[in-house]
């Protein structure tokens, strides 16, 4: 017997137990739920009692709201501000608030094309924002030069200044994609990284 | 007030800041102070440095460059299909727009005839692109001026619009939709019903929502009514076009004074002047061609003829030597494309004439002397987007 078994604990996944787990796709479209996903380092027993070390337990409380910064670079956006309206609404996963101050702000989304010009800018913004902190390449641009690969003016990928946690592809990526990215960093925060 | 004899070298180091009086005669020393380029109201990356005396702009310099992307020298190593792709991404609001102007110039010099359903489809694509930027303009600026509500108003409008683009090419932004001789494909079937049950609802949305909400808020009417005032002389003099001018009582709206495509034969097309030159003229000129669009998309709807929506040009077309200038009105002005092509496979030049570079150029004048408070309003009413402005 492991030592699990032994004490009535079982892995809590906040995603399925607190919150309804949301729908997983595939190439398809609607598929069956994966099997659950534990939180790692947290346990709950059936009458509430939650046993968890205190990173687990503030990782898995600063995945729950990253506030991104509002930094809008280029035709993403527009796609980024898409996001955050109603039709799409980014607040049902507690990214909304886009603080226009870096020093307020957790997440850091590229939305655009990085010039030369910008790029000293956009690693002194980076350096401003308290720890911890998290980037969302967002679009080709920001993730590899996209499109202008070859133009003498873009940086090519992000990624050569500011240490990058998700890329999302797409010229630009539909804000669904975006959305995946923010869930894929909320993921990423609460393991711990 | 404003010291003439203001000689800051603003990034040199060497910034002498003189002592000036204000208007109730206390001395303050001159403030520099940099707005962007983040910064949630430049409307993207635009950097300005303004001087200021107390709560009066002195001076207000822009510095652009910060989106700068190379469009027009990756134009002269793309050919002139790809070139469209690129043309998508000056104004990144209404895309559609720009690639009229860029396949129109290659039409020009080409002299090829576009099928009469294309160029019907055009002002179609071109008209939602138009309301498509407006939207987003009209949420912003609501930001701008402390509302929240516009926002999500205007995003539910677009989504729909949005959503018509996607099952007509395949792509929200950036939609790669003109080509030499027409466009890319026919209307997808059931495309006009679903456009024509959206026109029913987004012209409900206008009256209600917008205008119902911004035009009888106290605090909407007192930061733009008399704020922002250009006078028809210098709209001409500093060579604005587009809502900006036409809000200045300036009769320039090139569906009508330089047509092209079917415009010159829909009777609906009657351009929206006001006179006052403020910002609130700026915004109901705006809200105007909103309706106007409407219009002029039901015309099309009416008359849509059949027939190709491609001229046969072969499979490998060839732009043929020589020149062209070719116009569109954009969402914001006049957008031109300059080509000079030598018969190779890449133009050899492509100049693109972005309007909100030129109704950049108007924002120093407006801003001299007035409250820096009013800045963000002004600097709104002048939809401008940095795409654009730095290619």
């Amino acid at each position: 017997m492991t030592a699990l078994e032994k004490l009535p604990l079982r892995p809590i996944d906040f995603e399925h137990d607190v919150i309804q787990r949301r729908p997983e796709t595939d190439q398809a479209g609607l598929a069956a739920p994966a099997a659950t996903a534990p939180t790692p380092g947290i346990l709950a027993g059936d009458d509430n009692i939650v046993f968890a070390s205190l990173t687990a337990l503030v990782n898995w409380a600063r995945s729950r709201s990253p506030w991104p910064l509002g930094y809008g670079l280029a035709c993403c956006a527009i796609e980024m501000m898409a996001t955050a309206a109603s039709h799409h609404d980014l607040s049902r996963f507690g990214a909304e608030v886009f603080r226009s101050s870096p020093r307020q702000a957790d997440v850091m989304i590229v939305a655009g094309t990085v010039t030369h010009k910008m790029a000293p800018r956009l690693r002194r913004l980076y350096e401003q924002m308290p720890e911890p902190k998290w980037v969302i390449a967002m679009g080709n641009c920001a993730s590899s030069g996209g499109e202008f690969w070859d133009s003498y003016a873009t940086l090519q990928g992000v990624d050569t200044i500011v240490p990058v946690d998700v890329y999302v592809p797409g010229c630009p990526p539909r804000p669904e994609a975006l959305t995946e990215g923010v869930l894929r960093l909320r993921e990423k925060i609460a393991k711990g990284g | 007030m404003v010291d003439a004899e203001v000689q800051a070298t603003l990034e040199g180091g060497n910034i002498v800041l003189p002592i000036v009086e204000s208007d109730e005669g206390i001395e303050t020393e001159e403030l520099i102070l940099n707005m962007g380029p983040q910064h949630p109201s430049t409307h993207g990356v635009l950097r300005l440095v303004l001087k200021l005396s107390g709560e009066r702009v002195v001076e207000c310099i822009p510095v652009m460059g910060y989106l700068h992307r190379g469009i027009e020298k990756i134009f002269e190593w793309r050919t002139y299909t790809q070139g469209i792709r690129y043309a998508d991404q000056a104004d990144y609001v209404s895309n559609m727009l720009n690639e009229h102007c860029y396949t129109g110039a290659m039409e020009t010099i080409g002299a090829i005839e576009v099928p009469r359903r294309a160029e019907y489809i055009r002002v179609i694509v071109d008209e939602l692109s138009r309301c498509a930027a407006h939207l987003v303009w009209l949420g912003t600026y609501g930001l701008d001026v402390g509302a929240t509500t516009p926002l999500l108003y205007c995003f539910r409008d677009r989504e729909e619009i949005l959503d018509l683009f996607e099952e007509l090419c395949g792509s929200r932004m950036n939609f790669n939709y003109y080509r030499p001789g027409g466009v890319l494909y026919d209307l997808p079937p059931g495309w006009l019903a679903k456009l024509e049950r959206l026109l029913d609802r987004y012209e409900e949305h206008i009256e209600s929502d917008y205008v119902g909400l911004l035009e009888s808020n106290e605090i909407f009417l007192e930061r733009t009514v008399g704020i922002g005032l250009i006078p028809a002389h210098i709209a001409v003099a500093y060579g604005v076009s587009g809502p900006i001018a036409r809000g200045s009582g300036v009769e320039v709206d090139l569906r009508r004074t330089r047509p092209y495509g079917v415009y010159p034969e829909l009777t609906e097309m009657k351009p929206v002047i006001m006179q006052e030159g403020d910002a609130f003229a700026r915004y109901k000129v705006r809200v105007g061609e909103m309706r106007l669009a409407i219009r002029l998309i039901r015309e099309c709807i009416t008359n849509l003829p059949g027939g190709a929506v491609r001229a046969r040009l072969g499979h490998v077309w060839k732009c043929p030597k020589g020149e062209a200038y070719y116009t569109v009105e954009g969402a914001k002005g006049e957008v031109g494309v300059y080509m000079i092509s030598n018969g190779g496979p890449n133009p050899f030049r492509a100049k693109f004439r972005g309007p909100s570079f030129l109704n950049l150029q108007v924002l120093p004048w407006l801003l001299r002397g007035r409250l820096v408070s009013d800045a963000v309003a002004i600097m709104g009413s002048l939809d401008f987007v940095l795409g654009e402005v730095d290619r």
